[in-house]
């Protein structure tokens, strides 16, 4: 047996003392109790190495990615600042090699940021309570339709086709093995008008669901849904983009009853896709319809304030088939992650950033929407995304300004058939006007050339 | 500690963000701007700092303590695999998605692929998919692979079979694909009871959900019969792979007989924790499930680059999750099986077994062994010696806690009263086990001679034991309940 | 007033057609401090051994199984603000729900307070 290659620390003395107090001979014994017509029949992998060597091939394998393209691409995952204390602090050991907080005592500060995190996210959100995260946006988004199903008990769903498709085909996806029905409210872009979701309410529905801003970025006012949806005794359901809430009204506010988003642009890096995390925050009635880990206040024998999991008898690891959802690991140092972000940016700063980003996009969307050949199709305010319309097809301009360094946005046509022609452009703080600038330069010569 | 919000003092500010090169824009339409800032703490950038490094010294971590809770792997993160996958963190998920936009990604998608092969080889089976998120995530997308399976042969199916010693989350994802749950006993010898599943299982059975070795550490030698029967009926076999540190290089799931597995990283691949995630549930099936397996899939060419097959597949089960999986997550892992080697993971499982028999076998004495047989990865105890004398699994485990250790898990398995489940893992050393092994003989002769001494445990945290009835009455989750 | 009780632990007496349905102290003590009593909505009908309520404590949670078929037509409003009533008083106070019976030959399927005052000590 070799030893150390794989952080095990046993010498072989101590392996020979280890055995002898066992009574085994070999640890070849220890694995007798499986039949030997069991054994791998292959294990065929490399052989190891140091971590110098694993680091110089893995630069390798990230130097095979574009590493300059400025980016216009949102769709969900958003290139933010990201504040270096973010980094440091949540990349402390005791955080991030802990485990899920089951012995309170001795994880009274993984308890109280997330019991902070919980704090923020109802603030942000406008509501009352908040689990203690879940996987991502599009999960959550998810987990707040069966979420509604179980609080209603009824079993229909009405969807805006405006909402992120790659979320609506996770809720299809999560739906696809239960009596539901989804009903999809396909999208009229530039008519920002929810009738057509208003009309699709009736009493068998169990909830609405929107997406502030959607997916082509426009921002609505959904009080009135809302209304109609709870006169019908239904729930509104709202996926929001967190960065936009330091701007836009809190859904809480519009009549919100269940509001998810994806927590990536809150101090997590793109990283390609995840981690993230997912939120989901409700009314304090509905709480024990919540899925996941929720942290709750309480105090010490001496009366200290502390925190513990809470309501656990409503998770998989107690009701098993009966609990209201399978989560068991979340995304605890992410959520940590948004927490640390939102308090390091603080009331003002949060607010400043959403800020930021409207004014870049407004700027952008000026500026490109005053080429020839380009129309922003959005009938009412946006926040940092927006759709345009252009003369050529969107798929073709995209990989045509991809070999100039440019990702201009997300084209449409292969979400909706029917807008080939249809960009959405998302502009974060991060871009500057030079690029802005340089970008609709370039878009003009691709769409002209 | 105060909180955050507590340290609040209005105006003050934190971090600073870029001036705008943009003119301001008209705000907002009133219907829709935001009528009051959103409660975020107003505190400078070194409240931050000082906050939430205080915060972490009130945690126990691996990093800090020993770490011996059962079911969770909480082996040591290596931290280069840090750096390896702060090296991908700059990169958009839909560029690839994007048209053209496979030859922009190259890398990231190159380091999915490789590693869903590396994992297909480790575990046996014919293709992996990344997407899954978190352990349930794969188990959740695991049997929905198994009921499209079924759907596309015309099998009425309406039951998953489930041990009663299996992790609650293989029960929860059953039903949340709308399957109904048998559950099988356990026999005394510790395995699923044999009889018991021969007469349950019917053509209406869908999937078997397995962990092997189950949680009371024990390798089931009667696995391949398992998967007969179930295949007999058309029954697809799920591997449960929170266990998978038990057996690396040493039996494949998919030799044995397992159609789907979901594979742990953040236990078995050594990534880190986080408190309670990120986690990342990679699944592996056979060839007859792999035209069901979620979109959008990686693909790789004949001459080396890789590609997003951004087609919708017909028999595909959909999306489960937004991009690719938790790639930070995957990086890590790939960087941790880069480094360890075929030689290294089989070193893995022969020391997380060696290390946790050998526990096993110097505390059996004074803790009652329910199945007194060789153990893998963990061994479970039970403190019902103890409890005659009124000293519950509770109690040592706080006992621990004085100690400086953390507890094993202690509510679970639910089929052992008073269960101690001790998962050492392989990367700790026989120095570390023996103080723990001194520790825990110490609470067994605690509890034989003064048994009362455990009611006030801890006594050394920043708090003592909580009230749990009053957070649960009074479900205080939010700062001023807002 | 006869009390009969199921293998499940709830109690039921029986005045008039009307079974008052609990928990009993033994099924209260096992449980722990209650933390929420899942009521049933009023009208509705259910079957004998089938699901009528849920109860939870801090780290488990059961059922709570009709021992008669028939109508609910009260619940204990008071459980929603006082959950800890089941564990002061598991077998007065800490009813859970009035059901209407639909068959009283029903009650030959369960255990007078003897009978399980002996199969609570087969328990043991």
């Amino acid at each position: 047996m070799m030893s150390g290659t794989s952080y095990c620390p046993n010498t072989p003395e101590e392996i020979r003392e280890m055995l002898a107090s066992i009574g085994v001979a070999s640890v070849d014994d220890l694995f007798r109790p499986i039949p030997a017509g069991l054994r791998a029949r292959s294990f065929d992998l490399p052989e190891g190495m140091s971590e110098f060597e694993m680091l110089r091939h893995f630069q390798a394998l990230a130097g095979k990615n574009a590493q300059h393209l400025t980016s216009f691409v949102g769709g969900g995952f958003y290139d933010h600042l990201i504040p270096t204390v973010v980094d440091h602090l949540s990349g402390r050991a005791e955080f991030y090699t802990a485990y899920t907080p089951y012995q309170p005592e001795c994880s009274q500060g993984t308890l109280q940021a997330l019991f902070e995190y919980q704090t923020a996210i109802c603030r942000l959100t406008g509501m009352e309570v908040s689990n203690a995260s879940l996987y991502d946006g599009g999960t959550a988004l998810a987990e707040a339709a069966l979420m509604a199903l179980r609080v209603t008990g009824r079993s229909r769903l009405v969807i805006d086709g405006a909402v992120n498709p790659l979320h609506r085909e996770i809720v299809r996806t999560y739906l696809s093995g239960l009596d539901v029905e989804l009903v999809e409210i396909g999208p009229k872009l530039g008519m920002e008008d929810d009738a057509r979701l208003r009309a699709a309410i009736d009493d068998a529905t169990a909830a609405v669901i929107v997406q502030n801003p959607n997916f082509f970025g426009s921002v609505s006012d959904f009080r009135r849904l809302a209304e109609e949806a709870h006169a019908a005794g239904a729930l509104l359901v709202v996926s929001a983009y967190p960065v936009a809430l330091g701007l836009v009204e809190s859904p809480g506010a519009m009549g919100a009853d269940i509001v998810v988003g994806d927590g990536q642009s809150l101090g997590n890096p793109l990283s390609f896709g995840g981690p993230s995390f997912g939120f989901i925050a409700t009314r304090k009635g509905y709480i024990r319809n919540l899925p996941g880990r929720i942290i709750g206040e309480t105090v010490d024998r001496e009366g200290r304030r502390g925190f513990v999991l809470t309501l656990q008898a409503r998770e998989q690891h107690i009701k098993r088939h009966k609990a209201t959802s399978n989560i068991c690991s979340n995304q605890s140092l992410c959520a940590l992650r948004g927490l640390i972000f939102l308090s390091a940016l603080g009331r003002e700063g949060f607010a400043e950033l959403a800020r930021l980003n409207y004014d870049k996009a407004e700027y952008a969307k000026s500026v490109l929407g005053g080429l020839s050949g380009v129309e922003v199709m959005n009938g009412s305010a946006t926040f940092n995304e927006f759709t345009l319309c252009l003369r050529k097809n969107a798929d073709e301009v995209v990989a045509g300004l991809l070999k100039r360094g440019v990702a201009a946005g997300v084209p449409l046509g292969p979400y909706y058939p029917d807008m080939g022609n249809c960009l959405v452009v998302t502009v974060t703080e991060k871009r500057t006007r030079e690029e802005i600038d340089t970008f609709a330069r370039q878009l003009e010569g691709v769409l002209w050339s | 500690m105060e909180l955050i919000y507590e340290q609040s003092r209005s105006g003050r500010r934190g971090v600073r963000l870029p001036a705008s090169d943009v003119p301001a824009a008209a705000g907002l339409p009133a219907a829709l701007a935001r009528s009051e800032a959103a409660l975020l703490p107003e505190v400078s950038e070194l409240d931050v700092v000082r906050h939430f490094t205080n915060l972490s010294r009130q945690n126990f971590s691996v990093d800090t303590h020993f770490y011996p809770l059962g079911s969770c792997t909480m082996k040591y993160n290596a931290k280069a695999i840090e750096e390896a996958a702060k090296l991908f963190a700059p990169f958009h998920p839909m560029v690839p998605l994007l048209p053209g936009g496979s030859s922009f990604s190259q890398g990231c998608l190159g380091l999915a692929h490789e590693l869903g092969s590396a994992l297909a080889e480790i575990t046996g089976m014919d293709e992996v998919t990344t997407q899954p998120l978190a352990g349930a995530h794969g188990e959740m997308t695991g049997i929905m692979l198994i009921a499209a399976y079924h759907k596309a042969k015309g099998n009425k199916k309406r039951y998953v079979v489930v041990p009663d010693s299996s992790h609650g989350t293989n029960p929860a994802s059953a039903a949340m694909v709308g399957y109904e749950i048998i559950t099988v006993p356990t026999a005394p010898y510790g395995d699923m009871d044999l009889d018991r599943y021969r007469e349950v299982m019917t053509d209406e059975v869908a999937a078997v959900m397995m962990t092997c070795p189950n949680t009371l550490g024990l390798f089931n030698p009667h696995i391949k019969e398992i998967c007969d029967i179930a295949h007999d009926h058309d029954a697809l076999m799920y591997y449960d792979g929170a266990n998978l540190n038990a057996i690396l290089g040493k039996v494949r799931p998919g030799d044995v007989g397992f159609d789907v597995i979901h594979v742990n990283l953040h236990k078995t691949f050594g990534t880190p924790h986080g408190g309670g995630g990120p986690g990342s549930g990679p699944v592996g099936v056979k060839k007859q499930l792999v035209p069901f397996l979620p979109d959008p899939r990686i693909v790789k060419h004949d001459d080396g680059s890789y590609a997003v097959d951004t087609a919708h597949h017909r028999a595909s089960i959909g999306r489960t999750a937004g991009f690719f999986g938790n790639f930070g997550v995957m990086a890590r892992a790939f960087a941790y099986i880069t480094m360890l080697g075929r030689q290294g993971l089989i070193e893995v499982s022969e020391q997380a077994v060696l290390n946790a028999n050998y526990v096993m076998s110097r505390l059996k004495d004074v803790y009652d062994l329910p199945y007194d047989q060789t153990c893998m990865h963990e061994c479970v105890f039970s403190a019902g010696r103890q409890v005659k004398n009124g000293v519950h699994a509770i109690d040592i485990a706080k006992f621990l806690i004085d100690r400086g250790y953390h507890p094993p898990t202690v509510y679970f398995p639910l089929i052992v009263k008073e269960a101690i489940m001790i998962e050492p893992t392989e990367t700790e050393s026989k120095e570390t086990l023996d103080a723990f092994i001194t520790v825990m003989r110490e609470a067994a002769e605690l509890a034989e001679k003064e048994p009362a001494a455990f009611a006030e445990m801890p006594k050394t945290m920043p708090v003592t034991r909580l009230d749990e009835t009053r957070a649960a009455r009074e479900q205080n989750v939010s700062y001023f309940g807002c | 007033m006869e009390t009969y009780f199921t293998k499940e632990h709830e109690w039921v007496k029986i005045k008039e057609g009307v079974a008052a349905v609990g928990i009993s102290e033994y099924a209260a003590h096992q449980l722990g401090d209650v933390t929420f009593v899942e009521l049933p909505q009023v009208g509705k009908s259910v079957k004998q051994f089938e699901v009528l309520a849920a109860i939870e404590s801090v780290k488990a949670a059961s059922d709570i199984y009709a021992p008669v078929s028939g109508t609910v037509t009260r619940v204990n409003e008071a459980l929603n603000d006082r959950p800890e009533i089941v564990n002061e008083a598991a077998e007065d106070a800490g009813w859970v729900a009035w059901i209407e019976m639909a068959d009283p030959a029903e009650l030959k399927n369960l255990m007078t307070r003897e009978q399980y005052d002996d199969y609570l000590k087969g328990l043991e």
